[in-house]
């Protein structure tokens, strides 16, 4: 094979690997539309969060450390120990479903019934809220995430796929960031987990049941706290699986909550309602990004084109199917 | 007793008839929240301590305490102007913007204002000339000087000859990050070595494109422009695919901690240029330890103390308190304006001596300001990163840029600059 092909190849497969990436912050919100009619723009806040919780409990940090020191005047900044990886995820669970408690007890019960947009109102404070709130707990240093996941180009598939090159190309093999592949294995199980949940358990029917219709969810004894408080922990859940993967590329650190800003082309293409449109449409935005940079932005535009064109590529979509592709049409009779 | 209250009387009233001595005021421009807290926090931490040790252990400059007015721009651009009209009247010294994006709203305001910008290592590259922005001033170095200090080193690393290298510049794809393509290219036209360009999106987080481009076409070097997350993601990335850390070299915005130790060990031998030294190794800390930290008057959390943004923030405000002390020496004043602070910065002279009385030895390069030069030199040291300790070292002198290849650009820019606005040559 050429060169050219290969490199071609590389591209899409990098490509599919990054809308892996975008569809696991995408899934956080669909979960919360799905069961609430809330566009959650906090998700890509509580991915940072839940990273900077993870780090802080393995490291030992003390929480308020800051603000501790200014009041009593003391020096404290770590308790002395370190703590398991897959501990330090436990308790981050735990944190984020305290988080969801109290999000459904302090703003969300106390808005039910009113419009839409009054919920996207309150989590765009919740968001900023918790920016505060997180760099007030843990600071705002850069901080390494390391949690045993192997990161860096797999050596195998280089050293596979360089023989598939013609004789006297220039090639190296192809690069696959074995990241990248713990990401997808992760993102397949964490969707088909969310799929076995929500059609086999009860819980999980319940939650379909008050997305479909919460009224009658209600009149059937369904808990809609209950619901509530199960989905945001779930958005919290996919949020710390997300900010693990991003925050083991770039460190933790503020610029994490802006990953919302790549799920919200996924959401267009995809549809805010359908967990296996975050999925489909993560994985077209991101290989629709990276072939358009590698063969019209570089060579053509000067490059940087994959922010802009992932939104172009869903604009392109929403002008067939305003709903997205498994979106549900939405039809009200007047 | 009739003698004590008689002298009580008479020390109130000698003291009601002396001028009021009102407070040096520096206000500082800082960000400690937003995207970019974790570069902000450090620098302004560094900017406040100093002027406290002044005040704490010399009793200001010249006998006059100092007053750092801290205003939040979260790095936005109308907050920064917004920080500067409610500080300009508190007797506003000068201004460190700390953000290109508000040095260029602020550089018309200020002129007007009479109240002297100090954009050190940022902003308006031609602002160096100072026959056109009489007011601006970006000492020791600007953008364009660290660029052709990264390729005088590497061409000191090559024996002098670039010939045919290839060499790829990652940078952000602003107005910042397009700063250094122009002498770039000149100095790739002088030299001979092969120029790629390879922009990556704001923030910085996704990068992957870039790397493979960097992967595939394997230059000899990469330089970095970044700023924020970009860095750390870049390093990241370049760690991933391989990519000799000893090759890499970023500005000094692409320097600091923050950018290096989220990419733990393997980010070790890690550079960048820097126009100031790195580490607490100099006898100010001891000062600022015994004045400042055990006094308990740190800024911030005080932990960020000898860290490169706190140096740079520490290194500006000496800068700044030495060019108010030359303005006291021109004006035979102590209490200064904002006009006598722009002779002073003017006429600034940084020699070896003066940084070794500061407990600043080497701290920074000698340099003199002129009318014509408000840039300075521009020399600049290349700094690496061992992970392992987990410090950055001095690994050059200071050297000088290609003034041959720069002075021409700070020329045609500044007088277009001129041109637009009518500006009479002030030297």
């Amino acid at each position: 094979m050429s060169a050219d092909f290969l490199n071609l190849l590389e591209v899409a497969i990098n490509g599919l690997m990054a809308g892996v990436l975008y569809s696991l912050v995408a899934l956080g919100f669909v979960l919360i539309f799905k069961a609430s009619g809330v566009f959650n723009y906090a998700q890509g806040v509580m991915a940072l969060f839940a990273a900077q919780t993870l780090v802080g409990i393995q490291t030992g940090q003390v929480p308020f450390a800051h603000l501790i020191n200014a009041i009593f005047g003391t020096e404290v900044h770590y308790f002395g120990w370190n703590v398991p990886a897959l501990l330090a995820i436990l308790f981050t669970v735990l944190v984020m479903i305290l988080f969801a408690w109290i999000v459904v007890k302090v703003i969300l019960v106390r808005l039910v019934g009113q419009e839409p947009i009054i919920l996207f109102m309150a989590t765009i404070g919740l968001a900023y809220f918790m920016e505060g709130f997180g760099d007030m707990m843990w600071n705002s240093e850069v901080k390494r995430l390391d949690v045993g996941i192997p990161s860096g180009g797999s050596f195998w598939i280089e050293d596979v796929t360089v023989q598939w090159a013609a004789e006297g190309e220039r090639y190296f093999g192809m690069y696959v960031d074995v990241l990248d592949i713990w990401a997808t294995v992760i993102a397949v199980a964490l969707v088909a987990s969310l799929a076995a949940f929500a059609q086999y358990t009860k819980p999980g029917r319940a939650m379909r049941a008050v997305a479909d219709d919460p009224t009658a969810a209600l009149s059937v004894g369904i808990s809609l706290n209950k619901i509530w408080i199960m989905v945001w922990s779930l958005a919290g859940f996919v949020a710390i699986v997300a900010g693990i993967m991003w925050g083991a590329k770039s460190g933790v650190q503020f610029s994490l909550s802006l990953i919302a800003l790549k799920a919200l082309p996924v959401l267009m293409l995809g549809g805010f309602t359908s967990i296996s449109g975050a999925i489909v449409g993560g994985l077209i935005i991101g290989v629709g990004e990276k072939l358009f940079e590698y063969l019209i932005g570089v060579p053509f535009l000067g490059g940087a084109t994959e922010n802009w064109f992932a939104y172009v590529l869903a604009l392109i979509f929403l002008v067939f199917r305003p709903q997205g592709l498994f979106g549900e049409k939405i039809i009200e009779r007047v | 007793m009739k003698l004590k209250k008689l002298a009580t009387v008479s020390v109130a009233a000698i003291m009601a008839a002396s001028p009021v001595m009102a407070d040096l005021v520096f206000p500082s421009l800082s960000y400690r929240t937003g995207a970019y807290a974790a570069g902000g926090i450090p620098f302004a931490d560094g900017y406040a301590d100093y002027f406290t040790l002044l005040n704490q252990r010399d009793g200001g400059i010249g006998g006059v305490p100092t007053r750092v007015i801290e205003c939040e721009t979260a790095y936005n651009t109308e907050k920064g102007v917004e920080c500067y009209e409610s500080t300009k009247g508190e007797g506003a010294l000068v201004y460190q913007p700390l953000s290109t994006g508000i040095t260029y709203q602020l550089i018309p305001k200020a002129t007007a204002d009479g109240i002297p910008i100090h954009s050190m290592g940022y902003g308006r590259t031609s602002a160096a000339n100072g026959d056109v922005f009489s007011n601006v001033f970006n000492y020791p170095g600007n953008y364009w000087h660290a660029a052709s200090g990264i390729i005088n080193y590497l061409l000191d690393e090559n024996n002098g000859d670039l010939n045919g290298k290839n060499i790829a510049l990652v940078y952000h794809n602003s107005a910042y990050g397009k700063e250094p393509i122009r002498t770039l290219e000149e100095l790739s036209a002088k030299h001979g070595f092969n120029l790629t360009l390879l922009a990556v999106d704001h923030p910085g987080q996704e990068q992957k494109s870039q790397w493979l481009q960097i992967r595939r076409e394997r230059p000899d070097n990469v330089i970095m422009w970044g700023w924020g997350v970009m860095n750390p993601t870049a390093i990241n990335e370049a760690i991933n695919i391989r990519y000799p850390m000893e090759d890499f070299i970023g500005v000094w915005w692409s320097g600091s901690e923050n950018d290096v130790v989220a990419a733990g060990a393997g980010a070790d031998g890690y550079k960048a240029i820097t126009f100031h030294n790195v580490g607490s190794d100099f006898p100010v800390f001891d000062d600022i330890q015994q004045y400042v930290v055990e006094a308990g008057l740190a800024a911030g959390a005080g932990d960020q103390i000898g860290t490169v943004l706190y140096n740079r923030g520490l290194y500006a405000a000496m800068l700044a308190a030495e060019a108010a002390k030359t303005a006291q020496e021109i004006h035979g004043v102590a209490d200064i304006t904002a006009a006598m602070m722009r002779d002073g910065m003017e006429a600034l002279e940084i020699s070896e001596e003066k940084m070794a009385a500061l407990g600043m030895p080497n701290f920074g390069p000698a340099f003199t300001v002129t009318c014509e030069n408000h840039g300075g030199p521009g020399l600049g040291a290349i700094q690496q990163w061992d992970a392992e300790s987990q410090t950055w070292s001095l690994i050059t002198d200071f050297m000088e840029p290609d003034m041959d290849v720069i002075q021409p650009l700070i020329d045609a820019d500044s007088a277009a600059f001129a041109a637009e606005n009518n500006i009479e040559p002030q030297c």
